[in-house]
């Protein structure tokens, strides 16, 4: 609920006694505060979408795990739209410009933000990469995160909707292993369905009922890259949701 | 891990706090954590000597104090504990809750070091 204002915490008296401060030579004041930790990159995100909103530009946040099939999603999506939708692609990885260079080669604009060794993207990392990519008569701006299930949750980019993607072989039990990720979701997205008859394992229905479990509440798409009914379906939810956005926000 | 980015923006925050009350350095520092805003405290403290290096904060000590999951029922309003990835009613076991407490991540106080009061 509210994660920012501390209604929660109740009156400051209850909270715990200061430890002794050591070498105390001046005055000492205590300020009470509530103010969000990551108060400046939320700051940023809404500049970003501002700055999304005012282009027109729906803005897509996707997360998973390294491996779980976000490039090959989006490569899969550029095909089967085959133009209907201007995209563009802000790339997150630790290194190599490998998945920005795979969107190119589709025929999509892609900037690669490189992290070094930092796990996630934030909102000022978007905020840079948006100086190299116009924004004018966009459509759809996908955000592929660092592969990660932990900590891309905890950052605001700036995005309209975060879509997750759970993949078959990485087992049913991700959402109860990390659901401060999945509880993030707005799509979650159980990825290649085509390997469900030989990884046995791998339940659908116990996916559901952990996604139940940390009280998922958003829609969930079964679907291959190879087509089917579930990509189909994956295609009009973003149809619907940049018909919603060009609702929202008439250019 | 994270931690060490939160760490920073936590040390951005206080910083702002102190310069605005005029501190010379920063004391102690509390912040209210819950398990549903992916942070681990244990890590947080771990990270927090490498951010605070070098500023206001820097020989100040941190309180982390963890917020436990609650949940309040849409079926039978009891309000409830709940595991972070179990959460449902503990009164009725209904799985449509309203999550009212565990996903903080604020700083709720600050306590700052001033000027002495000048001697007449």
């Amino acid at each position: 609920m509210c994660r920012d204002c501390g209604c929660s915490l109740g009156p400051a008296v209850q909270r715990a006694p200061f430890a002794a401060a050591a070498a105390v030579h001046g005055t000492i004041e205590t300020i009470e505060v509530i103010t969000a930790i990551l108060g400046e990159n939320d700051r940023v995100a809404a500049h970003n979408r501002e700055h999304f909103d005012q282009h027109g530009v729906l803005a897509l946040n996707l997360m998973s795990s390294p491996g779980a099939g976000k490039t090959a999603l989006l490569e899969a999506t550029i095909r089967a739209l085959d133009g209907r939708f201007k995209l563009a692609v802000v790339e997150g990885d630790l290194a190599t410009e490998n998945d920005a260079a795979r969107i190119r080669a589709c025929g999509v604009p892609a900037v690669q933000i490189t992290t070094g060794n930092a796990c996630h993207l934030d909102a000022q990392m978007v905020h840079d990469a948006l100086h190299d990519l116009p924004l004018a008569g966009l459509d759809v701006l996908f955000i592929e995160n660092v592969g990660n299930l932990v900590c891309p949750a905890s950052f605001d980019l700036g995005q309209h909707r975060n879509i997750t993607l759970l993949s078959v072989p990485e087992g049913d039990d991700k959402p109860a292993k990390y659901p401060v990720m999945f509880r993030a979701a707005d799509l979650l997205l159980i990825t290649k369905t085509d390997l469900l008859p030989y990884l046995t394992e791998f339940s659908v229905a116990r996916a559901h009922e952990a996604l139940r479990q940390i009280g998922y509440g958003g829609a969930t798409i079964e679907l291959t890259n190879r087509g089917g009914d579930g990509f189909a379906a994956w295609l009009a939810w973003l149809e619907r949701e940049v018909a919603a956005q060009r609702a929202r926000v008439p250019r | 891990m994270h931690e060490l980015s939160i760490c920073q923006a936590l040390i951005g925050q206080v910083e702002k706090v102190a310069r605005e009350n005029n501190a010379q350095r920063v004391v102690s520092i509390v912040i209210a954590v819950g398990p549903l805003s992916g942070v681990e405290a244990g890590l947080l403290e771990h990270a927090y000597p490498v951010a605070a290096t070098g500023t206001l904060a820097e020989h100040a000590t941190l309180t982390i104090e963890t917020v436990p999951v609650r949940v309040r029922c849409r079926s039978c309003s009891a309000e409830t504990g709940a595991q972070p990835n179990r959460l449902v009613c503990g009164t009725c076991g209904d799985w449509q809750v309203d999550v009212i407490a565990g996903e903080e991540m604020v700083l709720t106080r600050v306590e700052i070091e001033t000027e002495p009061a000048p001697v007449h």
